[in-house]
């Protein structure tokens, strides 16, 4: 078997291990990115619409698009790629990292190196997870398995649509079967709210007249052979309705129920995994509980905007370099997860420079107060027009809201 | 019918576990035998939705036929095992009682298998029960351990019962639907739906569900095949509550109860729940029956959790009254009746497999062994039981092995081309010969792979692709 050395190794060439590995190289560390798929870029590949890059090039790029930006700078970079290759394990032997990937035309191959990033992003959750019963037909799809059927392989799933859930990938599908002439029937959220991002219920479902039913259950898939329709009932007041149930009928049944980070691998290298986020634990470096290994991008959480992925990829990249140098933080901070969030990433600061954090919180708002506070006193606080939990919200704290913390210090996030 | 048609000593309807078996036991003789089954695939009907227990002796009493030959069954499971290469291991059965009042039915089901001879078998104390089962709930007072329990993953043994029967003679066609049948005095001639015909001297009728129709077809008795649906969960691998052995509540009347199977493949089985349905072909599941089967699951190993659900199903058991009804037709002539084959017809079918070759060799058809007979068949190298090197070898013979295709159960792409090339042509099919999409992503990131490889080695079009036969296509349309 084939063995080859590099300072750090990044598994997945989606947004998030592009951005590390450039800022790995940009610090002159020797850095290899392996993805499973023949080329780079990741989920990014299939969603052909509009409205990546506003913060990262301050333009609307399409995923292929933003991807091409990336990967034509790591062509010009000494990165070195490996495309078509699955990271099957990583090991560890003394200071050391292993990393064994297989590919047609390498066969196994070992790439020993000090510094490892993750980067394998997320996957969608499907029927089983949400636990729809009724029958299994064929047209049962992910909306992300139906994006990438029509957008690149260039088949149509079936012309008659319900979409259950109302994130993101399933609302721009919804728009998207439309465009290519089929009947897009309805979107049935569970919840009171959607949990895609605003512009996209705009954009994707008002413009198409497509009626999103709030506070509906798809309680049941029907149909022997293929999907002949779902039914559906309301929720109120907490209670499910089914005698208000009804029916309908479609031929096709995408599912936008929510993603879920790719962590088999960090599980199998034995890194502690967040329960609510499905990603690693990370320190204020974005390093996960085995030293010398990384996260970042959509396999630590979920993100929303491409754009953030790559922010943050970039930071962890360059903590990955420092840790190659080997400096590691002073002292950190832990973050408590204060009223009305869900979770914060990372879990910790460093008190002695710049943060950033990303969260999520848990209630539609207007009018809200984004609130840091160390040992109860106010340190920072942010206005914000309106905040909802499909829109992640970001907070940087750094030393001048933090020089008076003490070790045990505690540092709590939330939202009134 | 057309002159000509296809002429065989024997013609098996139904490609299910005993289809399967009976089968590939007639293919160690000098004898034309075919198989015929309805569907595009083989196992498609109940031997494909059901708990693949290999029992452990101790449910029925011996006055039943289907007690003792699921006593005979179990025992050759070994052999089969090492001949035909399928996922198998006797993991042990527990029966786990939760009161003291229900210790008394477990007395009684340990005196059953001690009558039957079941290998081991022997009452535990709740301490002997966490010992051997340490996931258990606490609250356990006491059970039954069969050491000789199994647990197979029942399509897989139908797919290499059927391959040995091939490999041996046997005529397999599939998507033939046995629609007519005329005894011309001397033999069959039998009508496929689809207007194809073949000729035979005996039929045997293994039709499961549909056995009570096959029967009154061919002018055999009559009676009903009733069905009875169970649900199951199916959870993730990478559950906490994986037990090591198959666990069972204390059985009713009624069922073998809701039980938890760590299945061969290293998932988690919950189920099943039993009722009775009209339309065998309702195999829809209910949240209802669902929860039932959470509920009573978190009773036996506390620490389950529908987080790690990875999908539900539905199987459908046939049944005609208590027990098996396998004899030689008294109406109609040449007519062997393979029917209500209820649970434990799993664990039982390699014995019907013998007793059915008893029956035809009582009633006159000459066995003669065959020479070149082989009962194996080659082993697959599957990418998800490789270690690192192994797999490196394996690519450097093909490279197709390099390929990973379902990232959840690591198939590579050699192996879905050899389930094609073996005949797997539906994403069913691919599924459960290589677990490609059963995984905890249940196919949301591969299917469209496997779509390309079906078209690309089947020269099917994209319309002609479907999930598991006539009816349900995958792809509508192209852009
Ligand atoms: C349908 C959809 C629509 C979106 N719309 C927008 C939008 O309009 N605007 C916007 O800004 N953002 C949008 N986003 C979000 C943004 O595009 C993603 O969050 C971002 O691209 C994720 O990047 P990533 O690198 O974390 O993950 P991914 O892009 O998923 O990359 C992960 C990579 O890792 C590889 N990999 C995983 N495991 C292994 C392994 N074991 N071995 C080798 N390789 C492996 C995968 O093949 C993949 O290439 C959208 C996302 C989706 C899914
Ligand atoms: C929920 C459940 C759990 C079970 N658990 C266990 C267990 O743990 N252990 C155990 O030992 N047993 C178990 N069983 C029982 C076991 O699954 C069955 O006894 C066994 O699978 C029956 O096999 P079969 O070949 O008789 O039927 P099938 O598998 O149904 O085969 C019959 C075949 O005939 C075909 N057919 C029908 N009509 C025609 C026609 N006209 N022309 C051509 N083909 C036709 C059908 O398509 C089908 O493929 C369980 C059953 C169920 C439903």
């Amino acid at each position: 078997m084939r063995e080859l050395r590099y300072d750090a190794v990044v598994v997945g060439g989606g947004a998030a291990g592009m951005a590390a590995a450039l800022a790995l190289d940009s610090r002159g560390k020797s850095c290899a990115v392996v993805d499973r798929e023949p080329s780079l870029g990741g989920i990014l590949l299939q969603c052909v619409h509009n409205g990546f890059g506003l913060i990262e090039f301050d333009e609307e790029l399409t995923g292929p698009e933003f991807a091409e930006r990336f990967a034509a700078r790591l062509a010009d970079s000494r990165i070195a790629t490996f495309l078509g290759a699955t990271v099957l394990e990583i090991a560890e032997e003394g200071e050391e990292k292993l990393v064994f990937c297989v590919s047609p035309s390498l066969g196994g191959l070992r790439i020993r190196a000090r510094a490892v990033v993750l980067a394998m992003g997320c996957r969608e959750r499907n029927r089983g997870n949400i636990r729809i019963p009724g029958t299994r037909p064929a047209g049962v799809y992910t909306a992300g398995l139906a994006q990438r059927l029509v957008n690149i392989e260039g088949y149509v799933p079936g012309k008659d649509v319900v979409v259950v859930g109302s994130g993101d990938i399933g609302l721009i599908m919804a728009r998207r079967m439309s465009w290519i002439g089929c009947k897009v029937h309805a979107a049935v959220e569970i919840l009171p709210y959607p949990s895609g991002l605003a512009r996209n219920i705009v954009q994707c479902l008002r413009d198409f007249s497509i009626p999103l039913y709030l506070s509906h259950l798809t309680t049941s898939v029907y149909g022997r052979d293929r999907v002949e329709g779902v039914e559906v009932a309301p929720i109120e007041d907490g209670a499910l309705q089914p005698e208000k149930s009804f029916r309908i009928p479609c031929d096709t049944v995408l599912l936008s129920v929510g993603l879920v980070p790719e962590n088999e691998l960090s599980k199998g290298a034995g890194i502690e995994l967040n329960p609510t986020t499905g990603g690693p634990i990370v320190d204020s470096t974005l390093m996960t509980s085995r030293g010398g290994i990384f996260a970042c991008g959509n396999v630590l959480h979920v993100h929303d905007l491409v754009d953030y992925v790559a922010e943050e990829a970039r930071r962890a990249g360059l903590f990955a370099a420092d840790w190659l140098e080997g400096r590691r933080p002073r002292k950190e901070l832990r973050v408590k997860v204060g009223p009305n969030l869900r979770y914060v990433a990372p879990g910790k600061v460093d008190p002695s420079r710049e943060n950033k954090l990303y969260m999520r919180t848990m209630i539609v708002k207007n009018e809200a107060l984004f609130e840091a506070r160390l040992d109860n006193a106010v340190v920072k606080s942010v206005k914000k027009a309106h905040i909802q939990p499909s829109e992640m919200l970001s907070l940087s704290l750094g030393p001048a809201e933090l020089e008076r913390a003490r070790p045990d210090s505690m540092l709590e996030l939330s939202i009134q | 019918m057309k002159a000509g048609s296809e002429s065989f000593d024997v013609v098996v309807v139904g490609a299910g576990v005993c289809g399967a078996n009976i089968a590939r036991r007639l293919s160690q003789y000098e004898l034309d035998v075919a198989l015929v089954e309805k569907e595009a695939d083989v196992s498609f009907g109940v031997s494909k939705a059901n708990s693949g227990i290999v029992h452990g002796g101790f449910h029925h009493d011996r006055k039943y036929l289907k007690s003792r030959l699921e006593v005979q069954g179990a025992m050759l499971f070994d052999r089969l095992r090492a001949e035909l290469d399928f996922p198998f291991v006797r993991c042990g059965i527990l029966v786990a009682a939760m009161h003291e009042d229900e210790m008394r039915s477990v007395e009684q089901l340990y005196m059953r298998g001690v009558d039957n001879g079941a290998i081991g078998i022997e009452m535990c104390s709740r301490e002997r029960m966490l010992e051997l089962e340490p996931k258990l709930s606490p609250d356990v007072v006491g059970g039954l351990h069969a050491p000789g329990g199994g647990i197979v993953e029942p399509y897989r043994f139908v797919f290499s019962l059927v391959e040995s029967a091939q490999k041996n003679g046997v005529r397999l066609m599939t998507g033939w639907k046995l629609a007519r049948g005329q005894w011309r005095g001397d033999r069959w001639e039998l009508g496929s739906e689809d207007g194809r015909s073949l000729r035979a001297r005996w039929v045997v009728n293994a039709a499961g569900l549909y056995a009570d129709e096959v029967s009154r077809l061919l002018g055999g008795e009559d009676f009903a095949v009733h069905g009875r649906k169970g649900e199951y969960y199916l959870l993730d691998r990478m559950t906490k509550s994986r037990p090591g052995k198959v666990v069972f509540p204390v059985p009713t009347s009624l069922s073998k109860g809701m039980l938890i199977v760590p299945t061969v493949e290293g998932t988690v089985l919950l189920g099943p729940t039993a009722t009775s349905v009209e339309d065998k072909e309702d195999f829809s599941t209910t949240r209802d029956q669902l929860d039932t089967v959470l509920n009573s699951a978190r009773n036996l190993i506390p620490g389950i959790s529908e987080s790690d659900v990875i999908t539900s199903f539905a199987g459908i058991r046939s049944f005609i009254e208590e027990d098996f009804y396998i004899e030689v037709s008294k109406r109609a002539p040449g007519l062997v009746q393979v029917a209500g084959i209820q649970s434990p017809g799993l664990t039982a079918s390699p014995a019907i497999g013998e007793y059915v070759k008893e029956l035809l060799k009582k009633a006159g058809l000459r066995l003669v062994e065959k020479p070149g007979y082989d009962p194996f068949v080659p082993k697959l190298p599957r990418a998800k039981d490789l270690g690192p090197f192994e797999l490196d070898e394996l690519v450097a013979r093909n490279p197709a092995y390099g390929e990973m295709v379902c990232r959840c159960e690591r198939v590579t792409e050699a192996e879905i081309v050899e389930a094609v090339r073996r005949g797997h042509r539906t994403l069913d099919g691919v599924k459960y010969f290589t677990r490609a999409q059963m995984g905890r992503c249940q196919g949301g990131f591969c299917t469209y792979k496997i779509i390309k490889i079906i078209m690309r080695e089947t020269g099917m079009g994209y319309d002609e692709v479907t999930k598991r036969g006539p009816g349900s296509r995958v792809l509508k349309g192209e852009l």
